[in-house]
């Protein structure tokens, strides 16, 4: 129940985070994609900061989440141990890209 | 002559069997399986019941695809003359034809299937009538799944059923669907507690073999969504 409920509300989050992300990816390499440019959009943002650090948060318990129905469904990995372990995935999935988000601000 | 392939074994397994059925006007399914039985294979396992579409007890896989074969016409879904009959799917089979549905309507009783009066808690016959507008909106969210016959199809159709040994599957749900419309009932708040979760209505991906199959036109899917709905605000304390 909880789960479904993160689900959607990810979801919701994910829908307008990767709709921003591709306009601005499409935005951005009309001038050529290089280092430079994107740091010199995101460093030294909070908004861009707080934008991707939800963003990732959001995907990482968004894929977890998904990823665990699909494990259960198809390859019969149910129980606590498996919840525990998706748990610790999602969280190391958004951690990485939280990583990057803060690493781009501090650049 | 209709070619009419038959599975026949038991739990240990089984395999198809091959019978000619003469062709006839207006004949149902069970109109061949029936012949079958009493022509040709006097020990053919299968059940049956009112041969009207009220019992939902004949339904059966024709030519893959689940249905109740009293209401299914040879001539709608044979194929180049050919039938394809096996028991339904996701039951485990007695004989031949018939599904143990013990598991089915498991699941009914698992999922709080049955009306406890609020006005008597023991269960016994309240002292006065309910009234219930028929126009009212919960009155017609109960009625749009009342008319349920028990037949398995939706369950046999249904790949969560299938993927999840645990799941209330289509029908349970739908069945509890029309009880939290119910106003008159009164366990609400533990049948809610029954149909949530993984193995619950929260399981549904929302693929709706089942109301695509329902002989009478019911909607598990709608209800299933109806309760993940409820679920959802009741999070937030809302009743919805």
């Amino acid at each position: 129940m909880t789960l479904w409920v993160v689900q959607r509300a990810t979801a919701a989050v994910l829908a307008v985070a990767v709709v921003v992300h591709l306009a601005t990816i499409l935005v951005a390499v009309r001038g050529g994609l290089s280092a430079a440019e994107i740091i010199g959009r995101l460093g030294g943002s909070e908004a861009w900061l707080a934008f991707y650090a939800t963003f990732a948060l959001a995907a990482g318990l968004h894929g977890a989440i998904g990823l665990r129905a699909i494990a259960a469904e198809w390859l019969g990995w149910r129980g606590r141990g498996f919840d525990l372990a998706w748990v610790a995935i999602g969280l190391a999935t958004a951690a990485f890209g939280i990583r990057a988000a803060i690493g781009l601000y501090a650049a | 002559m209709i070619e009419v392939q038959v599975w026949r074994g038991d739990a240990s397994g089984g395999g198809l069997a091959r019978y000619a059925v003469p062709a006839r006007a207006n004949q149902t399914v069970l109109d061949v399986v029936t012949h079958i039985q009493r022509e040709i294979e006097p020990d053919l396992a299968y059940r049956f019941a009112c041969r009207v579409g009220m019992c939902g007890s004949c339904a059966m896989v024709v030519n893959g695809r689940a249905r109740w074969t009293c209401r299914t016409h040879v001539s709608k879904v044979a194929q180049d003359g050919k039938l394809e009959l096996r028991p339904l799917s996701n039951l485990p089979v007695i004989r031949d034809l018939a599904t143990d549905m013990a598991p089915f309507f498991d699941r009914w009783a698992r999922a709080r299937g049955q009306f406890q009066p609020k006005d008597s808690a023991d269960g016994a016959v309240p002292d006065e009538f309910a009234v219930v507008p028929p126009a009212s909106a919960k009155r017609q969210a109960a009625d749009a799944g009342i008319e349920c016959i028990g037949c398995g199809v939706c369950h046999a159709s249904c790949d969560i059923v299938a993927w999840n040994p645990d799941y209330l599957g289509p029908a349970a749900l739908n069945r509890a669907w029309t009880l939290v419309n119910d106003v008159r009932d009164g366990a609400r708040r533990e049948r809610l507690d029954a149909v949530a979760g993984d193995a619950g209505c929260h399981a549904c991906h929302s693929t709706q073999s089942c109301t695509e199959r329902c002989p009478k036109g019911i909607d598990p899917s709608g209800a299933i969504a109806g309760l993940k709905r409820t679920l959802f605000w009741r999070v937030f304390g809302l009743d919805r």
